[in-house]
């Protein structure tokens, strides 16, 4: 695959865990911010190439892992509606609610389908009229524009039976969220290469600056993984702590200027539940007053939902790297792939769940 | 201390999707709740077929129903779909196919166009596996309460005495080797569904594999411990089965899946995994390691099995599990998918 395979030569990588493994002089702590990278990384097994220098700990920009349960209630009791086709990006399909997820409310005879875009969902709204089209609005700053867009083509086009349920999430609030914690172990970041696309580093300057930590932005492909955590190794070593872009072919200083306008026409900064993580102030991202009549909470009045984590579950405690999975009491007993208690046993890059298989590889041989 | 635990077992109240995947949803289902209730020494065999003797000559049964949507697809349709779905699973174990039986559910509507290319298929398909269609039934359904048309078959092949495969027969140091690029099938139906266009028409790969599976039985015999064709659930699903009960590991090598482009990229861009989407006219064979070079030239003489290539090896270490040397050089574990594979957001 052009412009895909070239990042993903074997021999180039080799090199680069080489040259990580000469740089450091002692293990560092990264922490890898987007659930993409994680996917990479428990996929190509880098974090096992690299265990006696580098302590990856998968981060809280995953989607699925961090849509707090409250949000989940909310979808589950929009897609039991009879009058509601209930859309989604795949993968939410199978994250628990507090009674059941989204594939056993279509089994109980709910609409629920998988969209690719939401642009694909406004296109289902205008094609069913007499049905009211919700599409389930998750993710970062990524996926924020291209909702945004389909807010705002529905604005225009004055199409009636089209909503959003919103859980967006952004990620400098988060990053301090974890670097405010006393127990706080991340020397660096891999800061994730999509959303800095859109949204460029400029956020990450002072948070490197206030807490002494380099920020790397990094792509998404094996070398760009590996040339990220040399980077932040490369920073960690000679007592630097700045922002570094080694996505380079993607990102920019200051972003897409005109997705950014868009998210801010349509959206506006609330604060958050983050699934295991709890509420971060101005973290997430909520549809502006003017934009209320797309806003599936205030369309079908589910704001009142308001649910409890389990609490045998430290989630939490995994996502912000304090915890490894294995001391969970509920890991790997009463939390497995199949039978989730928390989101990152959920998709199969989730922290809990990448353990669960390393784990049971580790302990057979 | 109580643990209220507010998340629902998999073993729902209802039937889902992820029950017909081929993952571990369809094993729990196939387990609690048929299982119990059929027990016999030889359904508890859970071969691709069941082994019979009549009369000292040993039979392979088989049944499979077929439910694609859309009915036509680049390759084939649902009626050359299910001859190549039954008789592959006779030929996974070691039988000649010799009849079939056919049922159709037929709704209400259906083109009778579209019913004759069905069956036009099915003819071409039989005759070009050997098998004869010898019974077979109709029911018409109303408007909505089938999907077009549904297709049974079922097969009945004979085994030769010296040429037995089954799941339980790979043993570690086998060679573990398919016959052709995998993924394609599931990608060509995924793309007629939801009218994706990829840069090269991407076909099913449906094909009778008794071609290739007589000429493994002609070069190597009985060195072919253990055959299967991984269609729903893919590759990595056929290989925990094997490894489950066989009580093996399976070490797989990433650059050797032989993964075709265009397969690759639609992955890429649907957020699929290769190994896991669905394949019909693909084989994977555990073999005796001295035979193993043997068995990938007797399969790369036939046009179907040209691009045949070793992908692994069968260990005694990590029973029941498959891993993955990734290119780079590190370790993951294949699991089963719990259901469906599920489109990833990021």
């Amino acid at each position: 695959m052009k412009y895909l395979s070239e990042y993903r030569d074997p021999k180039l990588a080799r090199a680069l865990v080489a040259e990580i493994k000469s740089t450091a002089t002692r293990r560092w702590v990264l922490m890898e911010v987007c659930g993409g990278q994680t996917h990479t990384i428990v996929k190509q097994g880098l974090d096992e190439l690299l265990g006696d220098v580098v302590e990856m700990v998968h981060g809280p920009g995953c989607p699925v892992c961090v849509t707090p349960l409250e949000q989940i209630d909310k979808a589950l009791a929009l897609a039991a509606r009879p009058d509601v086709i209930f859309t989604s990006f795949g993968d939410m399909l199978r994250v628990p609610g507090s009674d059941c997820d989204l594939l056993q409310i279509r089994a109980r005879g709910g609409n629920v389908r998988i969209v690719y875009s939401p642009l694909d969902a406004l296109e289902l709204a205008r094609k069913t009229p007499d049905k009211q089209v919700v599409f389930f609005a998750v993710g970062f700053e990524t996926t924020a524009p291209a909702n945004a867009m389909a807010v705002w083509r529905a604005y225009e086009l004055g199409v009636k039976n089209f909503s959003v349920l919103v859980s967006h999430v952004t990620v400098p609030p988060a990053m301090t969220a974890l670097l405010d914690a006393p127990d706080n172990r991340v020397q660096a970041f891999l800061a994730a290469g999509h959303v800095c696309t859109i949204m460029g580093w400029t956020e990450y300057e002072p948070i490197a600056a206030k807490y002494k930590v380099p920020i790397i932005v990094t792509g998404f492909e094996p070398l760009d993984i590996l040339e990220g955590m040399l980077l932040a190794v490369r920073q960690l070593e000679e007592g630097r702590h700045e922002v570094e872009n080694q996505y380079v072919r993607s990102v920019r200083r200051d972003g897409n200027q005109p997705a950014q306008d868009l998210v801010s026409r349509v959206f506006e900064l609330v604060d958050r539940n983050w699934r295991g993580i709890g509420p971060i102030p101005r973290s997430g991202l909520g549809v502006r007053p003017e934009f209320a009549e797309f806003d599936a909470e205030r369309r079908f009045a589910v704001d009142g939902i308001h649910t409890e984590e389990p609490t045998i579950c430290r989630a939490g405690d995994v996502l912000r790297g304090v915890l490894k999975p294995f001391d969970c009491p509920a890991f790997g007993t009463m939390c497995t792939p199949e039978r989730p208690l928390g989101a990152p046993m959920v998709s199969s890059e989730g922290a809990c769940a990448a353990y669960y298989n390393y784990g049971r590889f580790r302990s057979a041989v | 201390m109580t643990i209220a635990c507010p998340i629902p077992a998999v073993a729902t109240e209802r039937i889902q999707l992820g029950h017909g995947s081929g993952g571990k949803m369809s094993a729990a289902l196939l387990r609690d709740r048929f299982l119990p209730y059929f027990k016999n020494d030889i359904l508890a065999q859970l071969g691709d077929a069941a082994v019979v003797d009549v009369g000292g000559q040993s039979l392979a049964i088989s049944t499979d129903t077929f439910v694609v949507q859309p009915l036509e697809f680049p390759g084939g349709n649902i009626g050359s779909l299910a001859v190549h779905g039954t008789v592959n699973d006779l030929a996974m174990m070691g039988a000649r196919p010799r009849w079939l039986s056919a049922g159709f559910v037929l709704e209400e509507g259906l083109s009778l166009d579209v019913l004759d290319r069905i069956v036009r298929a099915m003819a071409e398909a039989s005759r070009a596996a050997g098998v004869l269609l010898v019974t077979g039934d109709t029911k018409v359904v109303e408007r909505g309460k089938a999907d077009g048309i549904f297709i049974n078959t079922t097969g009945v092949g004979v085994r030769a005495p010296d040429f037995a495969p089954g799941p339980g027969r790979a043993r570690a140091g086998d060679a573990v080797i398919v016959s052709g690029p995998i993924g394609c099938h599931g990608i060509a139906i995924m793309s007629a569904r939801e009218g994706l266009a990829f840069e090269a028409e991407i076909v099913s790969d449906s094909a009778a594999l008794t071609p290739l599976v007589e000429r493994l039985r002609d070069r190597v015999g009985d060195a072919v411990h253990t055959l299967r064709d991984p269609t729903r659930g893919g590759l990595a699903s056929a290989l925990n089965e094997i490894a489950a009960a066989a009580g093996i590991g399976v070490v797989l090598a990433e650059e050797t899946l032989p993964i075709p482009g265009p397969v690759a990229a639609a992955c890429e861009m649907l957020g699929f995994d290769p190994l896991y989407v669905a394949n019909e006219g693909v084989l994977v064979a555990f073999v005796a390691e001295s035979q193993a070079d043997a068995a990938v030239e007797a399969l790369r003489g036939h046009p179907l099995g040209r691009n045949a290539a070793r992908i692994g090896r069968a260990v005694t270490a990590h029973p029941g599990m498959v891993i993955l040397q990734t290119a780079i050089g590190g370790n993951r574990v294949v699991d089963m998918l719990p259901g469906d594979q599920l489109p990833r957001i990021c």
